[in-house]
């Protein structure tokens, strides 16, 4: 049984429909990555998985482990090991990080029929994620990204990632806005994490991520459909010839080419 | 016999069965019920009521549980008690007609209390209606904490006024935690007079209470400093109307008020901050916000400032909000595995954890803490 089975998948906002018939499956332990430009519909995916109500599921089917995915509530597959790392996270002032990450952790743990943390086992493995990702303890008190830069922000996903440890994780353009240090670090972080029991779907813009982490496959992503399939060799070609190389206008190098 | 006439009828059997204090508490007393009967009690017609009907206190025929008369104060005390609070507000007027026990604290010259001065008010219910009256003198260059509490069980009526006057560079942090009966009424006045160069923060948590009317007024002298700090929770059919006047009498001074709401259910509340900046008051810098958080379809939140502005050289800013819970927020803490009804309830914490943060009482925070996590769990349910 594969891990996530995505069937000709339709989504909307409003009258609008985003994700025009999306099929994608996700066998334990393999890495994704699908691209696409600006617009093509990689966040609403994302979302869509992690159970975002605002988008309304108008058609096909998810199976993750089996069971009916969109039958379930957000908090309940991040219980079953979904994790999103969101391409813009969000503020939320006066819950500190720490508050936050241990009441996440504990949900999680207590889903799984694992025993709480107490504070001194908590710390260790903070410290030790926070170490692996070269983060400034200080964020821990401070309230959930709030005035993070927008480095500190995707830093902080992949912490979460870290010491959450999904089954599969959905990792939103979290290479966007990073320096190559940061990127790199991210990278790391993520390559850490990765196992036979681990699976990723990484969404990127740009392919210079992938160079840092490999993936087993490459799906593109165009007007919420994807339009082709294939290694990792799929993300060099993208590279060498552009989103128009493949026939597909990006929002992005439309208004660039002005 | 009209409404009126048979809801001041009762009073005034009330006020003749009263036991005689010392002559100059009597005359400030008859001075007093004689302006209530004048006002009598406020309508929604009065514009200072016109979002709080007070009509449930009027009409209940409330029995007033003999005190201490008040006896045996020093002469700074006669010289400031009941000269402060407006007698134009009918409750308090009513209260110096009734009170009998005055909490009298002088804080002197130049003391530094390490310990907070704490005024705990404990209501029966039995249709009682309570008259606490406190007076605070703080002396030149005095420092100090004031805690009142006020609690209690069943039905009753709380009509509290408590007159603040800091002198010179004195610097006061005052405390009014508002945990009453779900039935119970209250009302409250606190008078605040600032020296030159006076410091005062007050925080008013108002929890409890079927219907409750909080009055802060302050009044600053050249170069004073006041903070005007509050939290109102209401839910099921509460009502909370906080009226708050900042009067800038002398230049230089400085105020800064943060109001925060949460309402559920079918409550209501109402946020009135007036700004008064004097003609003289030039350079005079004054803050306001008041944000609700509206949990409820049902809930409903009047709020207004108003400036009064007769100085031209003066900053002031005001702003209010009124806003639900972030539904961004909530998906990202569901999304890590946080159940709908917790993260909800952490959101609405993180709205008021400001005002929270800004006690500096250890107990008292710790003790507010619990208070807010406790009702937050209920509104998350
Ligand atoms: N909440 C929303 N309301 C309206 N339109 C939306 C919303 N979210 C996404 N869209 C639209 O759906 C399309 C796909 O958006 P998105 O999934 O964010 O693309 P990508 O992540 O690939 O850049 C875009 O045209 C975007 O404007
Ligand atoms: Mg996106």
């Amino acid at each position: 049984m594969a891990l996530l089975e995505i069937k000709d998948l339709h989504a909307t906002v409003g009258e609008r429909e985003i994700l025009q018939g999306i099929s994608l499956t996700v066998e334990a332990g393999e890495v994704h990555a699908i691209m696409g430009p600006n617009g093509s519909g990689k966040s609403t995916l994302a979302q869509v998985l992690a159970g975002r109500e605002l988008y309304a599921v108008t058609g096909g089917q998810v199976l993750y482990q089996g069971q009916d995915l969109l039958a379930m509530p957000p908090e309940d597959r991040a219980r079953a090991g979904i994790f999103l790392a969101f391409q813009y996270p969000v503020e939320i002032p006066g819950v500190s990080n720490m508050y936050f990450l241990k009441a996440a952790l504990n949900a999680i743990r207590k889903q799984q029929g694992t025993d709480e943390l107490d504070a001194f086992d908590f710390l260790n493995l903070v410290r030790e994620k926070m170490t692996l990702l070269d983060m400034d303890q200080a964020l821990l008190n401070r309230p959930v990204n709030t005035g993070f830069s927008g480095g500190e922000k995707k830093r902080n996903e992949i912490f979460q990632m870290a010491v959450l440890e999904p089954k599969l994780a959905i990792l939103d353009e979290t290479d966007s806005g990073l320096d190559i240090d940061a990127l790199k670090l991210v990278a790391h972080g993520v390559n850490a994490l990765r196992g036979a029991e681990r699976s990723m779907i990484v969404v990127t813009h740009y392919q210079r991520l992938l160079n840092y982490i490999v993936p087993d496959y490459v799906h593109v992503l165009a007007e919420g459909r994807i339009v082709k399939s294939g290694g990792k060799e799929l993300a060099l070609q993208l590279e060498e010839s552009g989103y128009a190389g493949l026939g597909i206008a990006d929002e992005e190098e439309a208004v660039g080419k002005v | 016999m009209t409404a009126v006439a048979e809801q001041i009828g009762n009073w005034l059997s009330e006020f003749s069965a009263q036991a005689p204090a010392a002559p100059w508490v009597q005359k400030l007393r008859a001075a007093a019920f004689q302006r209530f009967t004048e006002l009598g009690f406020p309508t929604t017609h009065d514009e200072e009521w016109r979002f709080t009907n007070v009509a449930p206190i009027a009409r209940r025929p409330w029995r007033n549980p003999p005190g201490h008369p008040a006896s045996g104060l020093p002469e700074e005390a006669r010289r400031h008690l009941a000269q402060h609070a407006p007698q134009s507000n009918p409750f308090v007027a009513l209260n110096t007609a009734f009170f009998t026990d005055v909490a009298f604290f002088h804080v002197s010259h130049g003391a530094v209390l390490d310990k907070p001065i704490e005024v705990t008010h404990q209501a029966a219910g039995g249709a009682a209606a309570y008259h606490p009256r406190t007076l605070i003198l703080v002396g030149a260059n005095a420092q100090c904490t004031i805690v009142e509490t006020f609690e209690g069980a069943g039905s009753y009526f709380t009509n509290a006024v408590t007159e603040i006057v800091a002198g010179e560079n004195a610097v006061v942090d005052h405390y009014k935690i508002q945990l009453e009966s779900r039935e119970a009424y209250h009302v409250a006045t606190t008078q605040v007079q600032l020296g030159r160069s006076a410091n005062f923060t007050t925080h008013s948590i108002s929890v409890g209470g079927a219907l409750v009317r909080n009055d802060v007024n302050a009044v600053l002298s050249e170069g004073a400093e006041a903070t005007l700090n509050g939290l109102y929770l209401v839910n099921g059919s509460q009502h909370i109307d906080n009226h708050t006047v900042i009067d800038h009498a002398k230049p230089h001074g400085t105020s800064h008020e943060l109001y925060k709401g949460i309402l559920d259910g079918k409550s209501s509340a109402v946020f009135n901050g007036r700004i008064i900046v004097r003609k003289d008051a030039q350079k005079t810098d004054s803050k306001q916000t008041n944000k609700n958080l509206v949990l409820s379809d049902e809930a409903v939140i009047d709020t207004k400032p108003e400036l009064q502005i007769l100085a031209d050289d003066v900053r002031c800013t005001h702003g209010a909000t009124i806003g639900q819970l972030d539904s961004e927020a909530l998906f990202y803490l569901q999304s890590r595995g946080i159940g709908k009804s917790d993260a909800r309830s952490l959101l609405t914490y993180a709205f008021a954890q400001d005002i929270i943060d800004r006690i500096k009482v250890p107990e008292l925070k710790d003790r507010l803490e619990k208070v807010l996590f406790e009702r937050f769990h209920e509104h998350a349910q």
